[in-house]
């Protein structure tokens, strides 16, 4: 399956967006997640099935003002 | 005491954390400012969390209360899912909300903002606007469900100062009961106690700090330069005019010719 990660494309095998965290080595209470532009709460990661072409966000904290 | 969205806070000085030296610094410029909000953004992760990781750890360590920010969206829809975000990672309803309208000069895109504040203030959102100080806006975000404003005083990261006193001065005489906290422009000191001085809540300060030679002792400086502005509003400040007074009395002056 082709998905677009943070504006990436990358080929992978991840049903669900649990499994491609997983997949991807990110790990943390402290990521967010979006799939095409909506929030994907971290309790519905695990259910979430993902699609060709789908694009995820995956964002941490950052500095800012 | 400061109270933001039912919270009490000491200090009236809030702080970003962006563009520091290193986390060393940043951290001993929120110390020395004894600030207890600091503003934080959310970013692509490249580092698998590890960076996210250590930054937000860092902010726990300094056990202040976070306010995340938009910064960087220029959409409603981008504001409205980067707050979600935040909401999730950082777990406060607390949002500033940024929707930028003109890159140059970061000025905020009024419309955006105003459409973006209802729809988050209608999620449980208590936002924060980034906006300009023009009244009429003002009025439109707090019939959104702003209970707190954020008028710049001049363009973010510009230094400038305060450039339109009479607009910050009418914005305070309009809404005497919502807390009003100047965000972005502020270059040095006297420009905080300027705009504390015409009775403003608070200051946000990035920029004026990090990038200064030495932050930590700066950030000292805006907090006492802070203080004094507030106390000078609550005490009452003489209004300027045109002649002299004497300050000494007159009567009982010897006649010596």
């Amino acid at each position: 399956m082709r998905l677009i990660v943070n504006g990436e494309e990358q080929d992978v095998a991840a049903a669900t967006l649990s499994e491609l965290l997983a997949q991807l080595e990110f790990e943390g209470d402290w990521l967010a997640t979006a799939v095409n532009g909506e929030l994907v709460h971290r309790t519905e990661r695990a259910n979430h099935r993902l699609n060709d072409r789908d694009r995820i966000e995956i964002l941490s904290p950052m500095k800012g003002g | 005491m400061l109270r933001l969205y039912g919270q009490e806070l000491g200090s009236r000085m809030l702080l970003g954390t962006a563009r520091y030296p290193s986390p060393a610094i940043l951290a001993d410029a929120v110390r020395q400012a004894a600030a207890e909000v600091v503003t934080v953004s959310l970013r692509r992760e490249t580092a698998g969390g590890r960076q996210g990781g250590a930054f937000f750890e860092l902010i726990r360590e300094l056990g202040v209360r976070v306010l995340p920010n938009t910064a960087g969206c220029h959409t409603v829809s981008e504001a409205v899912l980067t707050a979600k975000m935040a909401r999730e990672v950082f777990g406060t309803n607390w949002i500033k909300l940024e929707v930028i309208g003109h890159h140059d000069t970061l000025q905020p895109d009024i419309f955006g903002l105003v459409e973006a504040a209802r729809i988050l203030a209608d999620e449980g959102f208590e936002v924060f606007p980034y906006t300009t100080d023009d009244l009429v806006v003002a009025e439109r975000l707090v019939e959104a469900g702003c209970k707190v404003l954020m008028p710049w005083c001049a363009p973010i990261g510009s230094a400038m100062g305060p450039q339109n006193i009479a607009a910050l001065r009418t914005m305070r005489a309009h809404f005497p009961d919502v807390p009003l906290i100047v965000d972005a422009g502020i270059g040095r000191p006297s420009h905080a106690t300027t705009v504390m001085e015409l009775g403003y809540d608070a200051v946000l300060l990035n920029t004026a700090v990090a990038c200064a030679g030495n932050p930590a002792l700066m950030a000292a400086a805006f907090a006492k330069a802070i203080a004094a502005g507030h106390a000078a509003f609550e005490a009452g400040m003489l209004e300027p005019r045109d002649m002299a007074v004497p300050s000494t009395p007159v009567i009982g002056k010897a006649v010596f010719s």
